[in-house]
């Protein structure tokens, strides 16, 4: 409570808030999960812990696996496989979705795959790539690029069909070549489109990352959830979803954060 | 500076699929001339203009300098109706620095030349804010400057100060005035302000009712700039304008069905 309280004043100052109102949003925000806390409390308080262990043994369960590392092994296996997966991703959407806004032909040969993968979410594809890419780190890395890189090409190419006539009239008028065209024109028009996107991804990166954990892998937070039901360790689970919690958190906090530092002028 | 080129219309004719807009204008303007487009709204007065500035297929022939138009130019400057045409992410000087910097000048001289052009139209104070903190009247004036810094030898205006309000739009005419002396290039300029293409024109264009619309009258204005509204010779050429394109507005009005003397009384 404390420690919320103090950072009040900077934050409020930070995103132009008033001090007070800054403090209020904090203390409300705080509340609200004291509230919470207490009422899952009370909830395991006339149960047993396999059904719903208390924020208690829950919170020294997280002390122990922090103490012997592994809670930091899982976090950071599935970390890792969100980061690359979601990277390679966006990198890959967005000349994609630019190409396909662009060019007609491009955009015919691709729609058909699109409208129809685009209803088969990545957990249909687990079984098959383990077949194709075996067990190992890339099978994960797969699934979470090909649900990133999906709904970034879509956004971007939204971002394409939406740009301003007038504006690619005015560049042309200008000199502007077809090249110059897409890069100082269409390209940061399409830069709202394509950040949305890639938050959208990073949400679905975190559904993909624990159902293909769950299926095959031997670390990160999914297979520590999973395990768990071996050794009835229902906290286990818990600290799981917490740490997801608090990591998907953290990572939309950063990506906001950087797409406001590089990418302010575009945000109009 | 850059000097006027000459524009030809020759039988021009511009379509949207089976709909034809403007039919059949011929036209002569003279390099450096100052010639305004007078109309009833939609006639295609835009649509025209569009066409000089080669964003429209055409049939007949269009010249601008003696050359063939088939596609946008950098002889072509286009001033639009809206300053959303401003660049949002780029600052005014960006904006203004844009035709340059895509065409590879170098970074001194561009920063030379945009520093005169902004300085030209009196943006000299906001020229590293973005469009968005800007007025009406300043985004226009950074667009003007975004165009004539390309030294186009034909400028296409499409109701550039349509938006603003009179004492901004008197001080841009003024302003619009003076640089187009300074320049010498060839003005186009729409408008649906008969005072403006008094103010402005060395020839005022009025176009017929659409669909199929073509050239009423063309209207020669020998006057000495700067001109005084109030002088005789204006009063009764408002008066020619104002007949001329009043027919035309009625037309247009009846065809769209918005006749007034059999509006039933209530
Ligand atoms: N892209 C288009 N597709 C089909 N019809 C169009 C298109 N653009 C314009 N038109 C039609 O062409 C006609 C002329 O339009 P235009 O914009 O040139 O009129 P305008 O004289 O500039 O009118 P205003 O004074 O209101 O700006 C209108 O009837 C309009 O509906
Ligand atoms: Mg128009």
């Amino acid at each position: 409570m404390t420690d919320a309280t103090q950072q009040t004043p900077t934050r409020g100052a930070r995103t132009g808030f008033s001090m007070g109102e800054g403090m209020k949003r904090v203390l409300i925000g705080v509340l609200s999960v004291v509230i919470g806390v207490l009422a899952w409390h009370i909830g395991a308080m006339n149960t047993s812990p396999l059904f719903l262990p208390s924020p208690w043994s829950v919170a020294k369960t997280t002390g122990e696996m922090i103490a012997d590392g592994s809670l930091f092994v899982a976090i950071g296996a599935s970390a890792w496989r969100i980061a690359a997966g979601w990277a390679a991703g966006v990198i890959i959407g967005v000349p994609l979705g630019l190409f396909m806004g662009r060019f007609q032909i491009v955009r015919l040969l691709c729609d058909p795959w699109i409208e129809f993968f685009r209803f088969i979410p990545p957990i249909a594809f687990v079984t098959l790539a383990v077949i194709w890419l075996g067990p190992g780190e890339i099978t994960k890395i797969a699934l979470i690029f090909y649900c990133t890189v999906f709904i970034v090409t879509i956004n971007t190419i939204a971002g394409v069909e939406n740009v301003n006539q007038l504006r690619l009239q005015a560049a042309r008028s200008m000199g502007a070549s077809k090249l110059t065209e897409m890069t100082t024109v269409i390209f940061p028009s399409a830069v709202p489109f394509m950040i949305t996107g890639a938050r959208i991804a990073m949400g679905n990166s975190f559904l993909t990352v624990v159902s293909a954990e769950i299926v095959s892998a031997q670390t990160g937070l999914g297979s520590m959830i999973w395990t768990a039901r071996n050794f009835g360790r229902t906290d286990w689970v818990f600290v799981g979803i917490i740490s997801l919690g608090i990591l998907g958190y953290l990572f939309d906090r950063a990506f906001r954060m950087a797409t406001r530092k590089w990418f302010r002028r575009f945000l109009f | 500076m850059s000097n006027g080129a000459s524009i030809e219309l020759g039988h021009v004719g511009i379509s949207f699929g089976t709909a034809q807009i403007v039919s059949n204008v011929n036209l002569d303007i003279k390099p450096g001339e100052f010639v305004c487009l007078l109309g009833p709204s939609g006639c295609g007065k835009s649509t025209l203009l569009n066409a000089i500035a080669g964003f429209l297929p055409v049939a007949g022939s269009i010249s601008v300098g003696g050359d063939r138009v088939t596609k946008p130019g950098l002889d072509r400057g286009v001033v639009f109706q809206s300053a959303e045409v401003l660049f949002p992410w780029l600052t005014i000087r960006e904006n203004v620095e844009y035709g340059l910097k895509i065409r590879g000048v170098a970074k001194a001289e561009r920063a030379k030349k945009a520093e005169h052009f902004i300085g030209m139209v009196g943006l000299a104070h906001a020229a590293d804010k973005f469009p968005k903190e800007l007025s009406g009247g300043m985004r226009q004036r950074a667009q003007i400057a975004r165009v004539l810094i390309n030294e186009p030898s034909v400028v296409l205006m499409d109701e550039p100060f349509g938006a603003l309000d009179a004492q901004t739009r008197e001080v841009l005419q003024e302003e619009l005035d003076r640089l187009w002396r300074k320049t010498g290039c060839t003005i186009v300029f729409v408008t649906h302000d008969i005072w403006e293409a008094l103010l402005l024109a060395d020839r005022v264009v009025v176009m017929t009712a659409g669909p199929r619309a073509g050239i009423k009258t063309i209207q020669p204005i020998d006057l000495p700039h700067p001109r005084d509204a109030a002088s005789p010779e204006c009063l009764e050429l408002f008066r020619r304008l104002r007949d001329d394109i009043g027919e035309e507005v009625k037309r247009a009005l009846e065809q769209q069905g918005l006749n007034r003397e059999e509006e039933p009384a209530t």
